[in-house]
């Protein structure tokens, strides 16, 4: 009889076994098992359910903004400080925007639409009732710039910039607390010391974002103009031919100031895109944010996984010289237990997934118009750092089995 | 009488002893002081003997027993264990070992509590990557072979200390090793499970396997064909008795 001392790589516990063996030894301490999953659990849940939440404010952001138009350029009047250098000791005041101005824009080939605007505060008032509210003045074109869309009646007619008739348009809030069950178009509703016909309601939008439609008063531009007493413009809205013509729309409208203003383009020039991409940027990093937040959960059930197995060695340490005894070495046992950790992480993480996806599928039916949804990055993150937290936090009471002598470990009661 | 010069030792002519013990020691360090577990054992076993070793209370019958199985290292001396030096096996050496050729039986059986007799029964073969179904089956006729075949499928705690050894012994054959090492084997149990035992061990034994018996009991110690009586770490006495 040979003494057969060869060590076969491919012999010892076959993977299956060992994990069969590590499910039935959790199995066998389910408060251990139960405290791990509920740790991990969490954990995980609290990634899933924070990162849906950050996304869900992104897309609700985008939604909005996608709703003003992507392809809109925005044209302040007076140059912002954020070009550097110093600002002009002379010869500071920025040249007004102008109807002009706004007309030479218009014309370019890189300009689909362009609307002015003319902004301030009135009174508004049909019979008694009466309210302080925004009054718009702008141009026909603006209903396709700004996506405005009616409720009755019409938007403000198309023609000649220069002139307008005393026409309004009025939000639906407007039109609620003014008219009331009266039909309003048709009626002369009083601006400031003006009598302006009403030809359309616009449809109510309940948009929180940007301007609400729904509490303006839109007028022609240079009825506007008059009654604030002004002959400049508030903004330019321009509409560029896609969202690829934007750059063009953005140096054209510069250019053509420029050349207006003596050589200066006094003006801020501001793009959607620009906001979106900012909005987007910050509602990114906050979710990023959030989910390293939730991450040290993660690590904090890592530690507590520890523990659990730890305790498992120490309970166990009498099975640990048995399976010395009958021929197990250091390293099958190690492997044992890392099993037993990395199983208690994957269902762990699977509770957490169960829990989070739930959590948010809750938030959707309570609240169906915030667009809450799991990153697909943020749940397979979630499930590998668990796993690696588990497997990670195992690894020193795995070794630590591995390391028992089988003697002493026999001895123990 | 040492074991150089042992009748058995004779018989086997030119071939290597199962085991040979060479001025073999252990100490322990208790505090400052040294307790020398094995103070010096020579000792050698042919294949096939069946062998109880005996001795007071804290002797190093356990501590010989535990070398002799590799989990333990002698200090100084050597082993040779079916003709090769031990000495320089790696702990992956000596687990295969253990594995394949040493089938260990405990006082306190060292049962796998959550695991059934036939499971606890296969842990050798799965330890050494065999097919589940080769092992069951295999568990099933070693535990059949013992009288177990109705208690294949019940936990340890729904067996009685008899049954528990007698799972036991059946996981210590399930490799065919060349040796059987049993420490107290009967420690926990009643006089009828004891010799139910014992005439397992000796039937294992007469299939051509080595059984080493560490017993204070010398009812049972004196069933053994040869009897090596151990005190303070060293072998007192080492008498062969003819069979019957
Ligand atoms: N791990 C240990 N640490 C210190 N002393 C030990 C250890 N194991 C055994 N001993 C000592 O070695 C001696 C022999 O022990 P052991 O082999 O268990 O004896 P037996 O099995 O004959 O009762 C005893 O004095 C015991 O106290
Ligand atoms: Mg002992």
């Amino acid at each position: 009889m040979k003494l057969d001392m060869r060590v076969d790589p491919k012999s010892g516990m076959k993977p299956l076994i060992q994990l069969r063996f590590a499910a039935r030894a959790s199995a066998a301490a389910p408060l251990r098992a139960v405290l791990t999953l509920v740790a991990l659990g969490i954990g995980v849940a609290a990634v899933i359910v924070l990162t849906a939440l950050g996304e869900g404010a992104r897309r609700f952001v985008n939604a909005e903004f996608a709703s003003l138009g992507t392809n809109l350029v925005i044209v302040l009047p007076g140059a912002t400080e954020t070009t550097g250098g110093p600002p002009p000791l002379f010869g500071t005041a920025p040249r007004d925007l102008t109807l002009d101005d706004a007309a030479a824009v218009a014309r370019h080939p890189a300009v689909r639409r362009m609307a002015p605007v003319v902004a301030g505060a009135a009174t508004v008032s049909f019979g008694a009732r009466e309210r302080d509210t925004l009054v718009l003045g702008t141009t026909a074109e603006f209903q396709h710039v700004h996506h405005v869309t009616m409720g009755t009646g019409r938007f403000l007619p198309p023609g000649d910039l220069q002139r307008g008739d005393p026409v309004a348009v009025v939000g639906a809030k407007v039109r609620q607390e003014l008219f009331g069950n009266t039909n309003p178009v048709g009626q002369w509703l009083r601006i400031g010391d003006r009598r302006f016909r009403v030809i359309g309601v616009t449809s109510p939008t309940g948009r929180s974002l940007g301007d609400n439609m729904d509490e303006m008063v839109v007028v022609p531009v240079t009825q506007a103009q008059a009654l604030f007493g002004v002959s400049s413009l508030f903004r330019m809205l321009i509409e560029a031919r896609g969202r690829e013509g934007v750059p063009d729309a953005k140096a054209a409208a510069l250019s053509i100031i420029a050349a207006r203003h003596e050589g200066e383009a006094d003006v801020t020039v501001i793009t959607q895109d620009a906001v979106l991409a900012t909005f987007d940027r910050v509602f990114t990093a906050l979710t990023f944010t959030v989910a390293g937040i939730a991450t040290i959960s993660l690590l904090v059930a890592g530690i507590l996984v520890m523990n659990v197995m730890l305790v498992a060695v120490t309970q166990r340490t009498p099975e640990v010289g048995l399976l010395k005894a009958l021929g197990a070495t250091a390293r099958g046992v190690r492997s044992l237990f890392l099993w037993e950790a990395t199983l208690l992480s994957l269902m762990g993480a699977a509770c957490g997934l169960a829990v989070g996806y739930a959590s948010v599928a809750g938030i959707a039916s309570v609240w169906p118009t915030f667009p809450v949804a799991v990153p697909a990055w943020a749940a397979v993150a979630a499930v590998v750092v668990a796993v690696c937290a588990g497997l990670l936090f195992g690894v020193w009471p795995a070794s630590r089995a591995a390391r028992l002598d089988p003697v002493a470990s026999l001895e123990r009661r | 009488m040492t074991a150089g010069d042992s009748g058995q030792g004779a018989a086997s002519g030119g071939r290597a002893p199962l085991i040979q013990l060479t001025g073999a020691e252990r100490t322990y360090m208790v505090g400052h002081s040294p307790v020398h577990a094995l103070a010096g054992i020579d000792l050698a076993v042919e294949a096939g003997e069946y062998l109880s070793i005996m001795g007071p209370s804290g002797s190093g019958k356990s501590t010989l027993l535990h070398v002799i199985g590799l989990l333990d290292r002698p200090d100084r001396g050597a082993y040779l264990l079916e003709g090769r030096d031990t000495g320089n096996l790696s702990e992956r050496e000596r687990a295969a070992v253990r594995l394949a050729r040493i089938g260990f039986v405990f006082q306190s059986f060292h049962l796998v509590p959550r695991l059934t007799a036939a499971e606890n029964v296969a842990l050798p073969l799965e330890l050494a990557g065999v097919a589940p179904e080769v092992s069951r089956a295999r568990a099933l006729v070693a535990l059949a072979s013992l009288g177990m075949e109705q208690r294949a499928d019940h936990r340890p705690d729904q067996l009685s200390g008899g049954q528990r050894q007698r799972t036991a012994i059946a996981r210590a054959t399930i490799m065919r090793p060349s040796l059987i090492l049993a420490d107290e084997p009967t420690g926990n149990l009643d006089r009828g499970s004891s010799l139910e035992v014992m005439e397992l061990l000796e039937g294992l034994n007469r299939d051509g396997i080595a059984v080493l018996v560490v017993t204070h009991d010398p009812v049972i110690g004196e069933r053994a064909h040869r009897l090596v009586r151990v005190e303070d770490g060293k072998i007192a006495a080492d008498s062969t008795r003819t069979p019957p």
